[in-house]
């Protein structure tokens, strides 16, 4: 079966070659886990999708999104997929918002783009998106500005902005790794229940295979551009079958994992 | 700004309401405070250069002829209290200086304030026109420098900007009122308004404006042309300031993550640039324009005598070539305050334009 | 230089010492910075030898008055029958000179300053930075003007006043930079081992603040050149009948019709200002001491790498 995103053999160089043919599917309501130590070319696997790496670069195989093809897609195509049908999650919420502009002008701008809505329909529909990812007093906050809110808070209003025009895969690279710990669990639990709730294809970027155990479905292990591992989720954690995978999950702390395990029992 | 008296969100309803009462006056307070500072300091500098002189400081004052009259003299030293100690010398200069009392030009028998109240508004109109030029020139060239990093684009300005940066500022005002006016006759002659114009009823002190205020088309065309050659002239230095540091900023922010994220929900190149890239650059861009600014006001000196526009660098240049003494102060102290002035709007537009500013 | 830029090889560079990031191979590549540097370097050699070669007396009026360029005078003579050629030439033993002087007090005053103040904080800092902060609430060629004015119109006095406006830059980027090393590892670590203030100063940091320091200065040359022929366009430099550039022009306003006296001076100074300038930059793009290359680096880490980092 091919899912709503089907990476093929992408390979990625910025003067020397980074990612050396990764192919991965992403199917509808399930998250997939793409994990490897710094390095390890997944986020530049997660910049491409969107083509958003930099100018230098250069890239390989196909990234499809259903029958489209979008690594050789030009600029104006491509930024009608970006934000509508494939959206982003970055590591550092306190970077990815702009400090100048109001978190209600950074959640309607593409909303009006993609979606042709009005002033005031874009910001009703961001009231909605905002009460959706629990931000508090959520019609309210639209007025104020990113550095007024918590780091999780922050996260939050990212993953409010980029589920806003609904699309259909999420790429969310490390979305947790810049936050306390204490505040982790609550944004992994809502990124798994968007994912259901939604209907929504994630890729997980992240090198923590704690949150890994946690809310994906399936693990994909990379290493050196690439992919040494690919499994489900019960699979690899039971029985890693490459050297690597077994390395990095020895490293793993026992109790993370534990938790891990159990927040996800709890959302499910 | 309403917003930040709502009590809502993360931060504790306690420190919110203190937050709210007085951020940006508690701001502007402190940075006013510093410029008084700083602006004492300018006077102290500028007194203690005028007691600098070698010689006899009431000739260096009075110039040679009116020093030879004993009563003159005696006046001079009484009024300015020479006979004091230093420190109380200084007092009396304040006392004086709050008075509007800068001393007598020696070259043109005015009051130093006279001439300057008609010398600033002549500066500060070119300067302010070379500044908005300089500043729409340049945010153009850094950004596409930036953007076209490392490509032919990028070299081009930055040849350009250099070349810019090298130019005698009074030497392409010569050539270009040389080139300009007596070869291709372009641009009109030196002033501010040709001679068969009348000046316009002074409200501003600003030509271009005082025209439009009184209705005067034909006045404003003609001062707005008188404006344009010296404009340009001033503005490329300023140009070449800007451009470079603008080429920086513009490509930190083009590293950010911010600018990655707005790319990556599909808002449009152009919107990117302009709410993303050139919003999060302006905060740089607005410090540098307080240091061109000053770069500006050092070019008038050099520019203005050329074009024979009666501002502050045609007096500071008749001052200075006939050494009176109490003219070249006058302009010295009344820039340091524009420069100051300067600095506080930039302080105030920086809370303007940063909400962690205005807001923290 | 554009591939060069892309990668993240200055990464490493930069994070060597200055010492050795300072390789010439990769500041030769930079087509201006060799432009530069043979022009100035020409400029300079000029400035020591013109005066056992050129074909007047500067000052000699010996010629028909208001000549044309052309064969026998290269740029053509002056309201008095001077050569201007010769003067041109001569006028680089006086600037060039007195320039590169300037700049080097500046830059030990500056860089005292800067690093005493850093170094030392509290009430040293806030003394000699409000100090600073004093003279550049001034812009500089009005402040040079004043004070020049009120020493007296000389050349040595408008040295003097360059000197005045020149030194707080150097001692704002080296504090800045100070207050960065200071709280380095190893500088603790010296402290620790019982090293005086003094030395520590001078042999742990000290070191790591000549490289910026010099390329600030080497694009300050530019800027002092300006500024010295500029006081004495103003008539607070260089008296006639001194060949200099600057007051060559400021003569050269009274005789419009004469075109050549006033553009060669000024070609003269664009030249050794924007060979200065080009050489300072191409410095400055390998070891920057405003940061602009650790920015730049900055962003090349970012973009280019953020895959190497994942």
């Amino acid at each position: 079966m091919t899912g709503v995103l089907t990476i093929d053999e992408l390979t990625v160089d910025i003067g020397r070659p980074l990612v050396k043919g990764v192919s991965l599917d992403l199917h509808p309501g399930r998250i997939h886990g793409l994990a490897g130590e710094s390095g390890s070319g997944k986020t530049l696997t997660s910049l491409a999708v969107l083509g958003l790496l930099p100018r230098q670069a250069t890239t390989g195989g196909s990234v499809r999104l259903g029958d489209t093809e979008l690594l050789r897609m030009g600029r104006r195509e491509l930024n009608r997929i970006r934000g509508r049908r494939i959206a982003m999650v970055f590591q550092d919420p306190s970077s990815a918002l702009h400090p100048q502009l109001t978190v209600g002008h950074q959640l309607t701008d593409h909303v009006r783009t993609h979606l042709g809505l009005n002033r005031s329909d874009a910001r009703d529909h961001a009231v909605e998106m905002l009460e959706r990812v629990a931000v508090p007093n959520a019609a309210d906050a639209l007025g104020r500005y990113p550095h007024q809110f918590s780091g999780g808070q922050r996260q939050r209003i990212c993953i409010a902005i980029a589920l806003a025009c609904d699309p259909d895969v999420l790429l969310a690279d490390e979305p947790t790794t810049a936050l306390d710990v204490t505040v982790q669990a609550g944004i992994l639990q809502l990124l798994r229940d968007l994912a259901t709730e939604r209907e929504l294809a994630v890729l997980l970027v992240t090198h923590d295979l704690g949150v890994m155990s946690a809310i994906a479905d399936d693990v994909a292990v990379m290493r050196d551009g690439r992919i040494v591992e690919a499994a489900d989720r019960a699979t690899i954690f039971a029985a890693p079958q490459h050297d690597y995978t077994r390395g990095l999950l020895a490293a793993l702390p026992g109790s993370r994992l534990e938790t891990g395990t159990h927040l996800e029992e709890d959302g499910a | 700004m309403s917003t930040g008296t709502t009590s809502a969100g993360t931060a504790g309803p306690r420190t919110r309401t203190r937050r709210a009462r007085s951020p940006l006056a508690r701001y502007l307070l402190r940075r006013a405070g510093t410029s008084v500072l700083l602006l004492i300091g300018v006077t102290i500098v500028t007194f203690t250069l005028t007691n600098l002189v070698p010689g006899d400081p009431v000739s260096a004052a009075l110039g040679e002829g009116a020093a030879q009259n004993p009563e003159t003299r005696e006046a001079f030293i009484r009024s300015r209290g020479l006979d004091q100690p230093f420190v109380v010398q200084y007092f009396l200069y304040m006392g004086n200086l709050l008075r509007g009392d800068l001393g007598t030009s020696l070259v043109t028998g005015r009051a130093v304030t006279t001439d300057l109240a008609t010398a600033v508004p002549a500066t500060v109109e070119i300067a302010i026109a070379a500044i908005v030029v300089s500043l729409a020139v340049s945010i153009v060239l850094g950004t596409l420098a930036a953007y076209r990093r490392g490509l032919v684009a990028d070299q081009v300005v930055r040849v350009v900007t250099l070349v810019g940066l090298s130019v005698p500022t009074f030497w392409l005002a010569l050539v270009s009122f040389y080139l300009f006016f007596l070869q291709l006759r372009i641009a009109p002659g030196s002033g501010r308004i040709s001679p068969s114009i009348t000046p316009p009823p002074r409200v501003t002190g600003f030509y271009t404006i005082d025209y439009l205020l009184n209705g005067d088309g034909v006045g404003f065309l003609d001062a707005a042309a008188h404006l344009a050659l010296p404009v340009l002239v001033l503005s490329l230095v300023t140009i070449g300031l800007l451009t470079r540091f603008i080429r920086t900023s513009v490509l930190e922010v083009l590293a950010s993550d911010y600018v990655r994220a707005a790319r990556a929900k599909g808002v449009s190149g152009a919107r990117v640039v302009l709410d993303y890239v050139l919003r999060g650059a302006s905060l740089p861009i607005l410090t540098v324009v307080g240091v061109a600014f000053g770069a500006l006001l050092s070019g008038t000196v050099l520019v203005e005598s050329v074009f024979s526009w009666p501002g502050l660098g045609t007096y500071a240049y008749n001052s200075a070539s006939n050494l009176d003494l109490p003219g070249i102060m006058g302009v010295g102290l009344v820039v340091g305050v524009i420069y100051l002035v300067i600095n506080f709007i930039v302080d105030l537009l920086y809370g303007v334009l940063d909400p962690r500013v205005r807001l923290a | 230089m554009s591939a060069e830029r892309g990668t993240g090889n200055r990464t490493d560079v930069l994070a060597a010492g200055w010492r050795t990031r300072l390789r010439w191979p990769r500041a030769w590549r930079s087509p201006l910075g060799i432009l530069g540097a043979v022009i100035a370097v020409a400029w300079v050699l000029v400035a020591f030898t013109a005066s056992w070669w050129v074909p007047f007396e500067p000052n000699a009026q010996v010629l028909p008055r208001l000549q044309e360029p052309g064969v026998d005078t290269l740029l053509g003579t002056d309201g008095t029958g001077r050569d201007i050629f010769s003067r041109l030439m001569t006028g680089a033993t006086v600037t060039i000179p007195l320039a590169l002087m300037l700049v080097v007090a500046a830059m030990v005053i500056g860089t005292v300053v800067g690093a005493v103040a850093g170094y030392f904080g509290r009430w040293i800092d806030e003394t000699l930075m409000r100090i600073t902060d004093l003279v550049m609430a001034f812009p500089t060629v009005i402040l040079a003007m004043v004070v020049a004015a009120s020493l007296g119109p000389s050349l040595f006095n408008a040295v003097i006043a360059a000197i005045v406006v020149s030194w707080p830059q150097y001692a704002r980027v080296t504090r800045s930079l100070v207050l960065g090393l200071r709280g380095q590892n190893y500088v603790i670590a010296g402290r620790l081992l019982g090293r005086s203030p003094l030395k520590s100063l001078t042999v742990d940091i000290l070191p790591n603040i000549v490289g910026p320091m010099l390329v600030l200065a080497t694009l300050d040359i530019g800027a002092a050149i300006l500024l010295l022929s500029g006081l004495s366009f103003l008539g607070l430099g260089a008296q006639p009948p001194t060949a200099e550039w600057g007051s060559m022009i400021s003569s050269a306003i009274q005789n419009f019709d004469a075109w050549w006296l006033g553009v060669f001076p000024g070609l003269a100074i664009l030249t050794v200002v924007a060979a200065f300038n080009f050489l300072g930059d191409a410095l400055r793009d390998i070891l920057d001491p405003t940061a602009e290359v650790a920015r730049e680096n900055q962003a090349d880490r970012t973009s280019s790498a953020t895959g190497a980092a994942a």
